[in-house]
């Protein structure tokens, strides 16, 4: 009736997990009733959980990738905790079994369920606000999206209390991650997850691509379109380009594991350093899908803050452009050690270096940008600095990593695990901060504490070198990564040192939570009421903050780059006469995307745990739910021109 | 008009000498056209890479049967016969739609789903005959590969036909609305995607079988 489904799943025996879920059962339970105690069910319903408005989406993605980030950074506070006294004999806390789990979970959810959402809720927010637009190009699959995205978090979070997680590394290479050698649900709780959210992932890749080459205001042409807008644009083509492969490639792990095909098994023919070759050809992409939009962000920024155009802006269009190319000439260099031959990885190596060349043009400009202008040291210009300094010491690590003969020293070890972490944390977590302080006032009509958000960014900065610098230290000692316990009593001090600095950074993540707080509680103290608390020079600063749901009251027209700046200049804002308003449609909000990720989560669940008829039910109610939206006809609502004129004279009078 | 008129035709004057790419939003037929045309090419990436891990294992037989002990080319182009005119049938759909000819349409939708059926129907025999001479998709990683890349192809075409259907439904119910057309025009451009992959197929794996 339940397939492999028992009592037995709940891990009765181990009090980590156990106490963790419990924790994590009596939040939700808080929330719900919270929810219900206040009668918000109503307003949370209609206004976000069915709302097809990028802005919300927006939102509601970075909501979810905040919550992951706590759930990823408790498993690298127990890993590094872990490894402060497991030196010598000592075996530490955690047992090997559960230490394979802890970082496995860690790389799945920091990649794909903290900087993924975090990054697509930062494009779904601003990026048809910078392109002068009302929405994405296909709203409804937008919120299919991110329901999907969502359903994919609540199955990697359900394994913490029904059976168990993957124990195989976060990319999950067989033949480990075969039924012979994993035969219980941890890799097949990896798999169905992330086909769920990569298919989510895939529809915004189309939707975005689609938005940005054909629905731009008037004028803006991709000459004038702003630098975020650029790289999103890449990063967008990218995951149209490789996020199929990732699909076909777990699809190819999945029909191995349960219908004992031999793509990847050791006997029968099955290869399995293809998989290593295919998931790879995904996973340099990914990144970049990752790493372009922070560098956006940062662009924006740096010209912001500097009252400056960007530096070179062609250069850095070419740069992204450039990039996003040359990221799909280079996978091979994850596995140097894997034996392709002398020649084979000296391309790579060459390949690799080479990517370094656009990356090196885009820092030049950014400190060109800041040279000279009127630098204001706000915090997500401090963020912007820390990154610059971060990124360059992970950049030049990397390139130290492709050269294949110091890769076959440095490979697996604690260096490898300090290098990407030194680019996405100094990279694409720094962006994603910088991102969430610029662009929050837009969001809620008032800005963040600035005190608040400077410790926290100090923290951060501080703890990121205090916990990754020794691990440089310790690979070039021979530490390996994914080790449970070591006999080097030498390697203690570092990797206390290292634990000091995770310290370090969770006082940082406290005073993230700390300033929202503080900030939502003195908010009418910090109203931003010109909707545009930066002297901002994209679209989206030309609108009241937070925007109305139909963005922008009349269409406006770009004369040129950085439109806003132009419009200020020009004085038009001021001039402008009261002009014709015009009815405005609006996509309705449906339910849509819930019920879909619903029955996907209901699916997924079913296959992990082999239960065949509740993915039959599953599998059901996902066809009814399509063809019942299919014959929706009235998907569109209108926004009187009367109220859309109100509107605009009360904020004016304002 | 024909092509010689269309290429002497001057270049008039008057039109819009805004560059295309700063006139504004473009209309939402286009905007759903082209989405939908990068769905394909992400459809399309996702069978190469189904492609890719067929050349690589199509040698690795473990001792079972090679493709050219299994495959006969007689039958699959019979079954590639299906599937092309399905096309042409599909193309004389479109032809009926832009007439907004709904007894057009639903006629030659429905030789169009018979020909795809039938192209499923030679499809799942030949897999059933596989399978009962002991070369089903867990014999050898060729025959692993082989079952993926050709059943995630007949998947399609099953995914296709039900759509087909469900247009039909649509037609019936809400007639040639906007919104159907431009699903129509997708469900099209769909149902040709799938004969380019199938030529794919065709060479690669019918024709590309060492002899």
């Amino acid at each position: 009736m339940f397939g492999k489904l028992s009592w037995d799943a709940i891990p009765y025996n181990q009090p980590i997990p156990m106490a963790a879920s419990l924790g994590v059962i009596l939040a939700i339970t808080a929330i719900v009733t919270l929810v219900l105690w206040k009668g918000w069910t109503r307003y949370l319903w209609e206004e976000w959980i069915t709302s097809v408005d990028h802005k919300r989406l927006g939102v509601m993605y970075a909501l979810l990738a905040f919550v992951m980030l706590i759930r990823g950074f408790v498993d690298a506070l127990m890993m590094r905790s872990q490894l402060a006294i497991a030196a010598g004999g000592a075996q530490g806390y955690l047992p090997p079994e559960h230490y394979n789990q802890i970082f496995s979970a860690h790389g799945t959810i920091m990649i794909f369920f903290v900087a993924m959402p975090f990054v697509i809720g930062l494009l779904n927010f601003a990026v048809p606000l910078q392109l002068g637009i009302r929405d994405v190009a296909f709203p409804v699959l937008n919120s299919v999206s991110f329901w999907l995205t969502a359903s994919g978090v609540l199955l990697v979070n359900l394994s913490l209390v029904l059976g168990s997680f993957a124990r195989t590394g976060w990319l999950v290479y067989p033949p480990l991650s075969e039924l012979a050698y994993s035969p219980d649900v941890g890799v097949d709780y990896y798999l169905w997850a992330l086909q769920i959210s990569g298919v989510g992932t895939l529809l915004t890749g189309i939707n975005f691509t689609t938005t940005i080459l054909k629905l731009r205001a008037p004028g803006m042409g991709y000459g004038r379109m702003p630098i975020f807008c650029w790289t999103a644009l890449a990063s967008n083509l990218l995951i149209v380009a490789a996020f199929p492969i990732l699909t076909a490639t777990l699809a190819m792990l999945l029909l191995d594991r349960y219908l004992g095909f031999h793509f990847f098994t050791t006997d029968a023919g099955g290869h399995a350093m293809m998989y290593i070759n295919l998931i790879w050809a995904w996973g340099h992409p990914e990144v970049y899908i990752l790493i372009l939009p922070a560098f956006g962000v940062y662009s924006e920024v740096i010209a912001t803050f500097s009252g400056k155009p960007l530096f070179g802006y062609r250069s850095m269009v070419a740069a992204t452009m450039g990039i996003c190319v040359l990221s799909f000439m280079v996978w091979l260099h994850h596995f140097f050690t894997m034996g392709s031959g002398a020649d084979v990885n000296a391309f790579f190596g060459v390949m690799t270096m080479i990517i370094a060349v656009p990356t090196g043009v885009k820092v030049f400009n950014w400190l060109f940008t800041l040279y000279g202008g009127r630098v204001r040291f706000s915090t997500p210009l401090l963020w912007t600095l820390g990154f610059m300094c971060t990124f360059v010491i992970g950049g030049m690590t990397g390139v130290l990593l492709s050269i294949p003969p110091a890769d076959f020293v440095l490979h697996n070890s604690l260096f490898l695990v300090a290098h990407f972490h030194n680019v996405i944390i100094g990279g694409v977590l720094f962006g994603a901060f910088a991102g969430y302080i610029y662009w929050f006032p837009k969001a809620f009509g008032f800005t963040l504490d600035e005190r608040l958000g400077k410790a926290a960014f100090w923290c951060w900065l501080v703890g990121f070198y205090l916990a990754f610098m020794p691990l440089y230290a310790l690979g070039l000692m021979g530490a390996t990564r994914r080790m449970q316990h070591y006999h080097e009593t030498g390697w203690q001090p570092l990797m206390l040192v290292a634990m000091a600095g995770a310290l370090v950074i969770l006082a940082g993540i406290v005073l993230i939570g700390l300033q929202l707080y503080v900030s939502i509680r003195s908010r009418t103290s910090r109203l931003d009421r010109t909707g545009d608390p930066w002297n901002g020079r994209t679209l989206e600063w030309s609108i009241p903050s937070p925007p109305p749901p139909w963005n922008f009251s009349v269409e406006p027209r770009v004369q040129g780059a950085d439109a806003y700046w132009g419009m200020k200049q020009a004085g038009k804002e001021a001039a402008a006469q009261e002009p014709e308003w015009q009815d405005i449609h609006l996509p309705r909000s449906t339910p849509v995307g819930v019920v879909l990720a619903f029955f996907a989560t209901f699916f997924g669940f079913a296959m992990i745990w082999h239960i065949w008829w509740l993915a039959i039910a599953g599998l059901a109610g996902l066809t009814v739910t399509a063809l019942v939206h299919a014959w929706r006809v009235d998907s569109e609502i209108t926004v009187p021109a009367l109220q859309i004129g109100e509107y605009e004279r009360r904020r004016r009078r304002t | 008009m024909s092509l010689a008129d269309d290429l002497t035709r001057p270049v008039e004057d008057d039109e819009d000498t805004t560059p295309y790419s700063e006139r504004g939003p473009a209309p939402i037929d286009v905007v759903a056209g082209f989405g939908f045309w990068l769905f394909l090419l992400s459809d399309i990436v996702m069978f190469s890479a189904l492609f890719a891990a067929y050349a690589v294992l199509a040698d690795h037989t473990a001792g079972g049967p090679d493709g050219l002990k299994l495959f006969n080319r007689g039958y699959v182009l019979i079954e590639t016969m299906c599937l092309l005119f399905s096309s042409f049938t599909c193309g004389m759909c479109s032809l009926a739609i832009e007439r907004r000819s709904a007894g057009a349409f639903h006629l030659w939708a429905l030789v169009t789903i018979l020909l795809g059926g039938a192209f499923l129907a030679l499809e799942v025999a030949e897999f059933s005959r596989m399978i009962a001479e002991d070369a089903g998709p867990t014999r050898s990683a060729f025959l692993s590969a082989f079952f993926t890349l050709v059943g995630t192809h007949g998947l399609h075409v099953t995914l296709g036909l039900l759509w087909f259907v469900s247009m039909m439904a649509q037609v019936a119910t809400l007639g040639f609305q906007p919104v159907v057309i431009r699903r129509l025009r997708c469900l099209t451009l769909f149902w040709h995607a799938l004969d380019i992959v199938w030529i794919g197929v065709f060479t690669i794996v019918y024709l590309g079988a060492r002899w």
